[in-house]
């Protein structure tokens, strides 16, 4: 099984953390909330692996 | 008249005296005016007086004013420095620093290393008063005059008109003894963010202001914290919604905290106050005195162009950023290097006019950059919606546990300096195998060599750094610099996997063109292009 990757692997995230926080200009919280919850839904499809996506879940609640 | 200063002075370098200009009958013309003698405007006036062209300083102080303002002197700076000669003395002064620590509360979340690798003559930064950074450069232009330098600094005079016409600008000065006029080829506006010339000529300067307030307070105390740069998010001692602690030369330390928006300025700015607020910080044991304080806020923008005929804009007068990055004056001091070269070549009738338009084009691509990261980084210290502040928090969290979300931790981002990969002056990379950070367009990173370092050897004029290459005859204008390839610094930062390489350098020390082998007629036409002559 794979292990979840909690090393830094983005070669610029500062680009990407800027697109994420774009994405939510103009929303409402509930906007905001539907928009995460359909982004994380979206990753984990793409991610696909089931016992990282859980260590994922497990990491993020830390 | 009675002359009014707008602000105390911490140097006295360039009292006012009465020019002959004052007397004549007609306004006398200067072929460059700069005015304004901050960082940039020195800095400039010293480059180019170095290279022989005439220059004229205009300032309505007769020296630098007091604050320690921008204290965060990037390498890129004292490289510039070195070059006017005026390097080893900030060098000297300044308290040198590699190493950064950001905090959440009480918890250490993110440290870097600005300079992981050796072979460098300077440091990543120093910090250093502005004081004493325009002082060096009021020094460096008084023995470049005593070795034949044509500057000149005026003191208290101040524009009050101006009228510019496609061939020169005519400016109307107040003094102390009254207005005269003076004629010049070129202004150069390094008059700060306020720019009294932009104002005049009614041009824009568009951008977004922060919703935040920033108390600096610079202390006076024996500490021995390390020289790092330390940052708190949510501070445990709770003086603001983020604190950084700085040191500076002379055991100042620079102290700031976030304020938030909707402040009584007034009441912040008390003594006892700020005391208690640093008291939180250091502990009620630490003896310190107040030795500078003030609240700012900022603004994120930049003019439409900098060129505008006869009159260019440089530093804050054609761009601002927020502090966090230290991008402001180290982005103007870039400015005037990137601009005395090409303004020394057009007066000398080596190059077209129209050189003065790839000013232009690098500094805003370099202004856009430096906007960028500085924008960032405050919305990551001030975020700006609900959304983007739980965001931030959660990178906060993660960034304890999970090492992926601490290059993610954005304090500011340090002032690098731009590569112009665009530029209308580059020729397109010719050198397959080599390392991306000395492509064309790129500032070229030093190397230590047997008897010092590599930019040492790369003059006023372009360079032909030739690495195991064979070197074709070359230009007028154009120096040969050949170095052993085999020297690891070099091998490493301007090979990479090629054998050879020869790389053409412009005066600002920026990469031209780079080829594994190059004839007469390529080098002839890269340097063509890079002089602002390509069709």
């Amino acid at each position: 099984m794979a292990n979840l990757n909690l090393d830094p692997i983005l070669s610029n995230p500062d680009d990407l953390y800027e697109a994420l926080i774009a994405a939510h200009d103009g929303l409402t919280r509930e906007e905001s909330e539907a928009l995460n919850a359909r982004l994380i839904l979206i990753l984990m499809n793409h991610l696909g692996d089931p016992g990282v996506i859980r260590q994922a879940i497990e990491a993020a609640k830390r | 008249m009675t002359w009014q200063d707008r602000y105390p002075l911490s140097f006295r370098l360039y009292p006012y005296a009465r020019s002959a200009d004052q007397d004549a009958a007609r306004p006398v013309h200067h072929p460059v005016v700069i005015l304004g003698a901050g960082p940039v405007g020195l800095a400039l006036a010293l480059d180019l007086g170095l290279r022989g062209a005439p220059v004229l300083v205009l300032d309505d102080h007769e020296g630098v004013g007091q604050g320690s303002r921008a204290i965060c002197f990037a390498k890129r700076s004292l490289d510039i420095a070195h070059r006017l000669g005026c390097g080893a003395d900030m060098l000297a002064k300044g308290v040198v620093w590699n190493r950064g620590r950001v905090f959440h509360d009480r918890d250490e979340v993110y440290a870097f290393d600005l300079l992981p690798e050796d072979g460098h003559r300077h440091p990543a930064f120093i910090n250093l008063q502005q004081p004493w950074f325009e002082r060096f450069l009021v020094d460096g232009i008084a023995r470049a005059k005593a070795q034949g330098a044509p500057i000149e600094i005026r003191g208290r005079n101040r524009l009050s008109r101006m009228d510019a016409a496609g061939d020169g600008v005519t400016l109307r000065l107040d003094t102390p003894d009254g207005p005269y006029d003076l004629r010049t080829d070129w202004l150069i506006a390094c008059d700060g963010a306020r720019s009294p010339i932009r104002e005049m000529m009614g041009l824009g300067f568009e951008g977004r202001v922060f919703e935040d307030n920033f108390l600096i307070a610079d202390v006076k105390m024996k500490a021995d914290f390390p020289t790092e740069r330390w940052f708190w998010f949510e501070p445990w001692f709770k003086s603001g919604a983020s604190a950084l602690l700085h040191k500076q030369p002379d055991d100042i330390w620079r102290i700031d905290f976030q304020l938030g928006w909707n402040i009584d300025r007034k009441a912040e700015l008390d003594p006892t106050r700020i005391r208690k607020r640093i008291d939180l910080m250091l502990g009620p044991d630490v003896d310190y005195e107040l030795d500078w304080t003030s609240i700012y806020t900022f603004q994120c923008r930049r003019m439409e162009r900098f060129r505008h005929g006869r009159v260019i804009f440089a530093g804050d007068a054609a761009h601002q950023v927020s502090p966090f990055g230290a991008r402001g004056a180290n982005s103007g001091v870039q400015d005037a290097d990137n601009l005395g070269w090409k303004l020394a070549a057009v007066l000398a009738g080596a190059a077209p006019e129209s050189l003065i338009d790839s000013y232009d084009a690098e500094r805003i691509h370099a202004a856009d950059e430096n906007i960028r990261n500085s924008t960032r980084a405050t919305d990551f210290i001030t975020p700006k919606s609900p959304q983007s502040h739980l965001f931030r928090d959660a990178v906060l969290h993660l960034a304890r546990h999970a090492p992926f979300a601490r290059p993610m931790v954005n304090s500011g981002r340090l002032s690098l300096p731009s590569v112009y990969d665009a530029s209308p002056l580059v020729t397109r990379d010719a050198l397959p195998g080599s390392p991306a950070r000395t492509r064309p367009g790129a500032p070229c990173p030093d190397a230590r060599l047997g008897d010092g370092y590599l930019l040492d050897h790369l003059g006023r004029g372009f360079t032909l750094l030739a690495l195991g290459a064979t070197v074709p005859s070359v230009p007028d204008g154009v120096a040969v610099l050949t170095l052993d390839a085999a020297n690891p610094d070099l091998r490493d930062r301007y090979l990479g996997q090629a054998q050879r390489a020869l790389y053409l350098i412009r005066p600002d020390q920026h990469v031209a063109a780079r080829w594994a082998a190059c004839d007469a007629d390529k080098l002839a036409r890269a340097f063509d292009r890079a002089m602002g002559k390509a069709a």
